[in-house]
């Protein structure tokens, strides 16, 4: 059966491309990762080592191999280049940075298969993957907005590129769906990972009157800040619960493990193709960490019923009608944002405050 | 008994030769028991180092890829130094020399390949050098230390880039990431061997001839040495040192801009941010170790790409953490750092007590 499948494919692929290419299956997988930060306890990294660890106990994936704080730009093409020729035949790069020089290796290197996380560019052996972390956000916006007394949130951010912006806004709508009155204060910190600069924003933002903070960044200083000034925090890609025992709320966490162990098992069996997937919370590649104790029972309530519609598809967080700082409307009632809006987002929704520079 | 520093009179060519190769075998040495520490043969990893930065053409290409940011951003420094000028700030001054050859790239509309080249080229140049050229007119005019003004630039510089590709020059068809669009074909440099070899490293060696001739064999580079010696005797001579420390800067900002056009033509094809992860700075090193030698800065450049190229194996083969990798690196310059020390000084045990 699956030869008979494989065949359907080639055929398929001769038609459809107009040029013969397929990649061929694989019996041992040797895979190599390259971090855009150390691995550490905690944060982005961490979250993928844990996929790797996860996908490792396939029987035919052999001992992998991982290269951390590997900067963005061209000089990755060097690492992802060395992986290649150790003999690697199924590579992530895990960072939007590394676009360029994963396709730029990839052209070089037909017969590896390469996954890029978060970029747009693919070719015939390159696919990409993310995880549409906005369903958690949204949920975890549900707690904070909630959770807070003096209706000021604060949200310490990275880069305003876009997968950012549809966090803060994913957040966003989920604080106003449940408390139209509060607002999301953003600091931006230009850094994934800065520990000083991280714990500094998240000052700022309680020198100002937040009560509840969270996060798009790497480092748990966010979480640290919280705890040492008695607020509230939601954590992000992995549950930092330690970090802040008495702060911590929950956390919108990613879980790479099965989506990693399902493109080695495709690579083995020949299976694999280019594509651009975006899992959610329905594949269980992003979700939510367990709410701490602090969250009351009712508010448990609504979000595990808010996220079951998320995974049934009767909720969507960007559904209309969603109103932009100005308080233009830029999605009607009744409409749902598309992905490709989704994947270029450039405009903060109502109750952000914050600027993207432009 | 005591320990005693004193100044060398004259230090020989022997120690200046050896010392340098002393002190790496030292550092080697050293960092031999951190690998050791982590369960990994210290031979077979300096063994590796060597054969994945030298022992392919693929290596080399890299290596001599790495080596060319750094010829030029060392070249830049070093040529400040000359003249006890501090310039710290090749990192922005590389950031301002992409941006300018971007600039010429994407909006110039030029399609000929060497009209654009020449043209990026210069772009770069004047950027880099008018933005270093600012810390020149202050040093010269108000006095103003130029140590903090070419620092403080650096972050303007690299800010300054971000705002734009965040802004004015995001590729509009780019989903609204941060980066310019890619360059057209004109706009980039020429590869070889299938590789990323690309020809900004012929650029660099002959920007370091021209600046040994220019400082060796011209009158300019003559004033430029005697006012780094001595800026009194320099001024009794004659000699408009404010003039020189504006153009000195400048041309130092100059050629570290050109980094940045030959990193966006020869490898990025594009702006974006952390188009130098620390260069500007490691040229600082750079050109301290090359003794203010333009030859000798090209020697470093390459060895520093040895070292940078190198050390990846070890994080790819044994998966020693990235930790070790600066710790071996930091080991390395320490210790050939030191040896200057013992170039200039010379430490002796005297017998007795002395006063003090």
């Amino acid at each position: 059966m699956k030869k008979v499948t494989l065949f359907l494919l080639l055929i398929l692929a001769v038609c459809f491309s107009g040029n013969v290419f397929a990649i061929s299956a694989k019996k041992e997988i040797k895979t190599g990762f390259v971090y855009v930060g150390p691995v550490g306890d905690a944060g982005w990294t961490y979250s993928h080592d844990q996929g790797r660890e996860e996908m490792e106990k396939l029987p035919y994936v052999e001992p992998s191999t991982f290269i951390e704080s590997v900067p963005e730009g061209a000089e990755s093409a060097r690492v992802i280049n060395g992986l290649v020729r150790k003999g690697h035949n199924l590579i992530f790069t895990t960072s939007f940075g590394y676009m360029d020089a994963t396709i730029d290796v990839a052209k070089r290197n037909k017969d590896v298969v390469f996954m890029h996380c978060s970029g747009f560019k693919t070719a015939e052996n390159v696919g990409t993957y993310f995880g549409r972390m906005y369903e958690p956000r949204y949920l975890s916006g549900i707690v904070a907005g909630k959770m807070t007394k003096k209706n000021i949130i604060g949200y310490v951010a990275a880069f305003p590129i876009p997968e950012v912006i549809r966090g803060i806004n994913a957040f966003t709508l989920g604080v106003q769906s449940v408390n139209p009155k509060a607002e999301v204060k953003v600091v931006w910190t230009q850094t994934w990972f800065d520990p000083g600069v991280e714990r500094d924003a998240a000052d700022s933002l309680l020198d100002v009157g937040a009560d509840v903070l969270t996060m798009h960044q790497d480092a748990p200083a966010t979480m640290q800040a919280a705890e040492a000034r008695g607020a509230y925090v939601i954590g992000y890609n992995s549950d930092m619960r330690i970090f802040a025992p008495n702060a911590f709320l929950t956390a919108p966490i990613w879980n790479w493990g099965s989506l990693y162990t399902k493109l080695a098992e495709e690579v083995h069996e020949g299976t694999w193709k280019s594509e651009q997937l975006w899992w959610g919370m329905k594949e269980g590649l992003v979700d939510l960490a367990p709410l701490s104790s602090a969250v009351p029972a009712d508010v448990q309530a609504l979000v595990t019923e808010k996220a079951n519609a998320i995974k049934a598809g009767s909720l969507h967080p960007f559904s209309g009608p969603i109103k932009d700082q100005s308080g233009k409307e830029v999605v009607a009632a009744g409409q749902v944002l598309a992905d490709g809006a989704l994947l270029g987002m450039n405009f903060f929704v109502k109750g952000v405050q914050g600027t993207i520079s432009k | 008994m005591k320990l005693v520093m004193e100044r060398r009179e004259i230090s020989s060519p022997l120690l200046r030769f050896s010392a340098p190769i002393a002190s790496i075998a030292v550092a080697l040495f050293v960092a031999g028991f951190l690998l050791l520490a982590s369960g990994v043969s210290p031979l077979a990893a300096y063994k590796e180092i060597l054969i994945e930065s030298l022992g392919s053409l693929y290596g080399l290409s890299e290596t001599l890829v790495k080596t060319t940011p750094l010829i030029f951003a060392g070249l830049g420094v070093s040529l400040a130094f000359r003249m006890q000028i501090w310039n710290i700030g090749a990192e922005g001054q590389i950031y301002m020399g992409a941006m300018g050859a971007t600039w010429v790239a994407l909006f110039s509309g030029i399609q000929n390949h060497w009209v654009m080249m020449v043209a990026m080229f210069f772009a770069a140049f004047f950027c880099g050098g008018l933005w270093a050229g600012v810390a020149g007119i202050l040093r010269a005019r108000w006095q103003v230390n130029e140590v903090i003004v070419t620092l403080l630039m650096n972050y303007i510089a690299i800010l300054w880039v971000d705002y734009l590709i965040y802004g004015p020059w995001k590729d509009p068809k780019g989903f609204n990431f941060p980066l310019t669009a890619q360059f057209g074909d004109a706009a980039r440099f020429a590869e070889y061997f299938n590789t990323r070899f690309h020809s900004g490293f012929f650029l660099a060696v002959f920007c370091a001839l021209i600046l040994y001739l220019f400082i060796e064999r011209t009158v300019w580079g003559y004033e430029i040495k005697v006012i780094g010696s001595n800026p009194k005797a320099a001024r009794y001579a004659g000699m408009n040192t404010g003039m020189a420390i504006f153009f000195v800067l400048f041309l130092s900002g100059a050629i570290a801009g050109i980094a940045g056009f030959s990193e966006v033509a020869g490898l990025q094809h594009r702006l974006q941010h952390g188009i130098s992860p620390g260069y500007g700075y490691t040229a600082i090193i750079i050109a301290w170790l090359a003794k203010r030698s333009a030859i000798g800065v090209v020697i470093v450049s390459f060895l520093m790409g040895v070292l940078l190229v190198g050390g990846d194996s070890l994080q790819l083969l044994w998966q020693l953490p990235v930790a070790f990798v600066y710790a071996f690196q930091g080991l390395i310059l320490f210790f050939l750092l030191a040896s200057d020390f013992f170039i200039i000084y010379r430490v002796k045990l005297v017998k007795g007590v002395i006063n003090g």
